[in-house]
């Protein structure tokens, strides 16, 4: 039986280790913050005026109600990050000497995700910060800004989880890279940048059973709203099933792996 | 000359060989701008009701966005492919062979043009599918030489990232350029309907003449007014990014 003490340790270091490569080259952290600040751009410089259509929420403006699918999006990336990453240390022959070495297997990933959290930590304040500096604000105040961050975290390790979950599976970076179009086109077939209500067929529909649409609202909701919404629970919820199931599969993916070698 | 040109076959021939040995890493790319314009259109649907809105629906308005996406994304991949290449020593086993580096680099580009071929087919086919009406075929021509020209445009980005950075983790510096190329544009509603900011960075991205261009087929018609000026653009584009990535190129591995 492994003492957890040293468990706690070994994933700390980790995940120490994981937030030192990033921070060590900037330049490829920085799109997790800049795609999706580039995106929120143009969705607000663009579509500024559908705020007017009927059946859109009563906002103060687009980039409040933007915000939050912006913050989602960044995560997301930051999932496709830490899948790029995992796969490259795969490839580099770097996973094979952690396996080889006396560790507690599941410290393997659960490091990759607890960087993915700290991770998420910045990015949401990143967000918060960019929209208060542009006009936003957040209806809910404190309470709802720790909403916003907890929602984030939890999220942002779900999509952590996913992302190494496809890299123990393939292997491979570029695959990893390629799921990149896809976890935007999950996005798009959310609530993430437009209402619920005003989405065209069959959008609407996928929208309605996609996870994101609850994580997004539950994120969104202190921001035009208040955090007395059911949507924040909703949120939180869906958030902590997507850690559970892609939590899982990256555990079953790391077992598959380590029957391969 | 001969020698050139097979080489620069024998490049173009192994990027599309590629499509069929990695698939898991192709088939995004090719899939991406469909479902990005089905995305795109479903969500922001109901803005072409808004008043001042010059296209009748909103995914006849996109699908030259899509195009273009398309475009993009397959430069950017040709710059990933190229930093793999790097990072597993291929790209220092080719640098060995007697052919002349622009040669080299004229074959990899020359790959992304023929592969950006394939996300666009893929998307007319779904957009033609589901009743967006069928441009002239002057129109269509314009498009494909657009989008062919886009894409070698942002592999010369990517290919100057890719030997800059030599590693795949610089994919989303390249996608990213893309993106924004296309996107910070009148890509989304006719310019009279983005915000000033907005409508400032368009007016002086070149990307915006290229969409146009390519939209013209889809949206009003075909004209040399816009056909001219997406033209110049896409050359301008191609010779700035190539000699970036011909400087690039010269500068490796001295």
């Amino acid at each position: 039986m492994t003492d957890p003490g040293f468990s706690v340790r070994v994933v700390l270091a980790l995940a120490r280790r994981a937030l030192r490569n990033a921070l060590r080259r900037p330049q490829f952290l920085a799109p997790l913050v800049l795609f999706p600040t580039l995106f929120l751009a143009v969705n607000v410089g663009g579509l500024n005026r559908t705020t007017t259509l009927p059946g859109f929420p009563v906002v103060d403006g687009f980039l409040d109600f933007q915000l939050a699918g912006a913050m989602t999006q960044s995560l997301l990336l930051g999932g496709v990050a830490a899948g790029i990453a995992t796969a490259l240390e795969i490839e580099g022959g770097y996973f094979d000497r952690l396996v080889a070495s006396p560790i507690p297997r599941v410290a393997i990933v659960l490091g990759r995700l607890v960087a993915t959290g700290a991770t998420a930590v910045v990015q949401v304040t990143y967000f918060l910060l960019l929209g208060l500096l542009f006009g936003a604000s957040v209806k809910g105040g404190v309470p709802g800004v720790l909403v916003v961050y907890l929602i984030g975290i939890v999220a942002g390790v779900g999509f952590g989880a996913i992302g190494q979950a496809i890299a123990l599976r393939a292997q491979n970076a570029s695959t990893v890279q390629g799921i990149f179009p896809i976890a935007l086109v999950v996005l798009f077939a959310s609530s993430a940048f437009f209402p619920q209500d005003l989405l065209s067929s069959p959008v609407d529909v996928v929208a309605r059973y996609n996870p994101l649409s609850y994580i997004v609202d539950g994120m969104r909701a202190p921001i035009i709203d208040g955090v007395g919404s059911t949507s924040v629970l909703e949120g939180l919820g869906a958030a902590t099933l997507v850690v559970l199931a892609a939590g899982g599969l990256a555990v079953l993916a790391l077992r598959g792996r380590l029957r391969d070698a | 000359m001969t020698h050139n040109v097979t080489v620069v076959r024998a490049l173009v021939r192994r990027a599309l060989n590629e499509i069929l040995r990695v698939p898991g890493a192709a088939i995004p790319g090719v899939l991406a701008p469909t479902i990005f314009m089905l995305g795109l259109s479903s969500v922001f649907g109901k803005a072409s009701s808004l008043p001042g809105f010059t296209a009748e629906d909103f995914r006849t308005f996109i699908v030259p966005v899509g195009l273009l996406q398309g475009a993009g994304f397959t430069g950017a991949a040709t710059g990933v492919n190229l930093a793999r290449d790097i990072e597993q020593g291929w790209f220092d086993r080719l640098l060995l062979c007697p052919a002349p580096r622009a040669t080299l680099l004229t074959g990899v580009v020359a790959s992304a043009a023929l592969r950006a071929l394939l996300p666009a087919i893929f998307l007319l086919i779904v957009a033609f599918s589901l009743g967006v009406s069928v441009p002239s075929l002057l129109g269509l021509l314009i498009a494909t030489v657009l989008v062919m020209g886009l894409a070698c445009a942002m592999a010369c980005f990517s290919v100057t990232l890719a030997l800059r950075f030599r590693t795949q983790q610089a994919a989303p510096l390249m996608q990213i350029a893309s993106f924004t190329g296309v996107l910070f544009t009148t890509s989304y509603a006719p310019k009279p309907l983005l915000q000033d900011w907005l409508r400032t960075v368009a007016d002086v991205n070149p990307v915006t003449h290229v969409l146009e261009g390519v939209r013209q087929g889809f949206v009003g018609g075909v004209t040399w007014g816009h056909t001219w000026p997406a033209l110049l653009a896409t050359a301008g584009l191609i010779a700035v990014m190539g000699a970036f990535a011909a400087r690039g190129l010269r500068r490796y591995g001295v």
